[in-house]
């Protein structure tokens, strides 16, 4: 014990101040330390409610296991886009070009199998190296060229939209060539029924896909090192973390999981189009991610409240639809989420002590 | 002194442009002992510890860690070597928890398939690993060592933080104002905190502007003057307008201390 200074005698040596103990017994409080710990809890409660919602205004006819399948096969390749779009944004970074990428991916994809007579494995395989290869130039420009990457990927949706039309000529690729040439591409698409509810292949990858992911970033060392990255650089740096790799890894993946999602979305589409670039996949993204509680300021929010966030715009435009609302309300109410969702995320920062 | 030092550095020279930050410094740390490391703002003492501790490559000059050379060419080489650094930011990740920031870096895996194949943490260990820790240096009354770590309080995270480098550091530990962010409960608990280490056997560098805390806690301070080590007191011999005296030039250090 080190002798104390003459300021210092009122305090009783006793006091633990350094020690380690519970807070904040108002319930408020213990809220707000819920939430904080467990951040997919309120996309997760506000899922609930908005399928209770529904139900009791509709009645069974939403409640169907067919009516909620057919919520997650709609929302199957926005919530795969999520997930790419989370890793990204755990980071405090943002990727606008993951739906360019994955239309890109999924003409390539159509191209090489249809049009070049490529063998469809080999075909798939191509595609998921360029939405590799598109994630890895974000990547590149973020961690060397320290750009933002708000414009790095703003830079790069404009580039691989415009490769994806001059290249592609904007010639749709028809479903049933996909069909007699390549029917590996329309792999997703399957879909097998379980009494009434339709579950297809592209919405059991989401939810693998998601599942994989919520492992890698809470039982790995590299996902550990995407959330420290993202919630202060600097001290990732210092603590030992090749901060680089880390960004390079995280966008690469997130193009490689676009590339994925084209795939699933050439099984849902029948079809590939590259004017679907011009469809606001990265904003449904980017809203699906941050409904989820993925706060946009980097390192907080769990993988799970993506996929919930994502089910929570699916569930309320189905709901509206069979209302039979005008599809602007839908619109209206995802502002509405999106805004109380970082209103949330500010006020469980404030957790501290 | 008739034990050898155990980190020893000759004539570091650093320039920054036309700013010369480390003029010809010399630096000794013994076993087992604090050293304080003074001087005024600009003196160099932020560069000579940051080439100590590898974040600054010095252009001239050589370090020896147990009378081998070494050069660092970055914190993580450092590290690897046994010298660890607190940071004043701390260099924690907020939503991290605890144990999760004590083992940033240097996680550990779960052994067979999980950890070799599928990369799994071993949490359990880590959390072990931890709490001994916090609770060998007496920072552990109740535990919750998954608690993320922006829920502490400010004495508390510095607590999480010499933690880490108590566990990890083999030779040496920096410590970069560990009480300027603290109030005067917390201050006081951190410098027990500090003498505890040393109790452990591990020497520490403090850089500090706080004299009452040097001259608590120091075996030894290093006075360092327009970036180079001015002299050596001992802090029993001298008052602390002494050391500011040294410090600023306003007068001049005695023959004996006069660093070679």
């Amino acid at each position: 014990m080190s002798q104390v200074q003459e300021f210092e005698k009122a305090i009783s040596s006793s006091d633990s101040v350094a020690a380690f103990d519970e807070h904040g017994t108002s319930v408020v409080k213990r809220i707000q330390h819920f939430l904080h710990s467990t951040p997919a809890a309120v996309p997760l409660i506000v899922l609930v409610l908005a399928i209770a919602v529904f139900g009791v205004t509709i009645g069974g006819r939403f409640f169907s296991s067919y009516t909620l399948t057919l919520i997650l096969q709609q929302i199957a390749i926005v919530g795969i886009l999520g997930a790419a779009q989370t890793l990204v944004i755990l980071t405090a970074g943002i990727d606008l070009s993951i739906g360019v990428i994955m239309v890109i991916s999924a003409v390539i994809m159509g191209n090489c199998a249809v049009t070049y007579g490529l063998p469809t494995l080999l075909a798939v395989v191509i595609g998921l190296a360029a939405g590799g290869a598109c994630g890895l130039l974000n990547g590149l420009l973020v961690a060397y060229m320290k750009l933002p990457p708000f414009i790095v990927t703003l830079g790069t949706w404009n580039i691989v939209m415009a490769t994806n039309f001059i290249y592609s000529a904007n010639e749709t690729i028809r479903d049933a060539d996909v069909d007699v040439q390549a029917p590996l591409l329309h792999l997703f698409g399957l879909n097998f029924k379980v009494g009434t509810a339709v579950l297809t292949l592209g919405v059991i990858a989401m939810v693998v896909l998601v599942l994989i992911l919520w492992y890698v970033l809470n039982h790995t060392a590299w996902g550990r090192h995407v959330y420290a990255v993202g919630d202060d650089p600097e001290a990732a740096k210092l603590s030992g973390i090749q901060t680089r790799k880390v960004l390079i890894s995280v966008y690469t993946l997130a193009g490689l999981i676009a590339a994925f999602a084209a795939w699933v979305s050439i099984g849902r589409n029948g079809s590939i189009s590259p004017s679907a670039a011009v469809t606001d996949y990265n904003l449904q993204a980017i809203t699906a991610t941050v409904i989820g509680g993925i706060s946009l300021f980097g390192g907080r929010g769990s993988i799970l409240g993506t996929l919930f966030g994502a089910m929570i715009v699916g569930v309320v435009s189905m709901g509206l639809n069979m209302m039979g609302a005008d599809p602007q309300w839908k619109v209206l109410l995802t502002g509405v989420l999106i805004i109380g969702a970082v209103a949330i995320d500010q006020w469980i920062r404030k957790v501290s002590v | 002194m008739t034990q050898e030092p155990i980190l020893t550095a000759r004539g570091l020279l650093k320039r920054y442009g036309r700013v010369t930050a480390l003029n010809n410094c010399d630096f000794d740390l013994y076993p087992g002992e604090i050293l304080a490391v003074i001087g005024d703002n600009g003196a160099g003492k932020s560069t000579l510890i940051k080439a100590i501790s590898g974040a600054v490559i010095p252009d001239e000059g050589i370090i020896e860690l147990d009378g081998k050379q070494v050069l660092f060419k970055s914190p993580i080489e450092a590290r690897e070597a046994g010298i660890e650094t607190v940071y004043q930011n701390l260099a924690l990740s907020p939503a991290l928890s605890i144990a999760d920031n004590m083992f940033l870096g240097r996680e550990i895996r779960k052994p067979g398939f999980l950890g070799d194949w599928l990369r799994m943490l071993d949490r359990p260990a880590m959390e072990k690993r931890a709490r001994d820790k916090l609770t060998e240096l007496g920072l552990m009354t109740i535990q919750n060592i998954s608690q993320a770590v922006e829920t502490l309080s400010g004495g508390q995270r510095q607590g999480v933080a010499v933690a880490r480098a108590a566990a990890f550091g083999s030779k040496m530990v920096i410590m970069d104002e560990p009480t300027a962010a603290l109030g005067v409960k917390e201050s006081r608990r951190v410098l027990e905190l500090i003498l505890d280490v040393k109790k452990r056997g591990l020497p520490i560098v403090l850089i500090s502007h706080n004299m009452p805390h040097v001259f608590e806690v120091a075996d030894r301070i290093h006075i360092h003057r327009l970036g180079r080590r001015l002299c050596v007191i001992d802090p029993k011999q001298y008052t602390m307008s002494d050391a500011v005296a040294f410090m600023t030039g306003a007068k001049l250090p005695p023959e004996a201390a006069l660093a070679a």
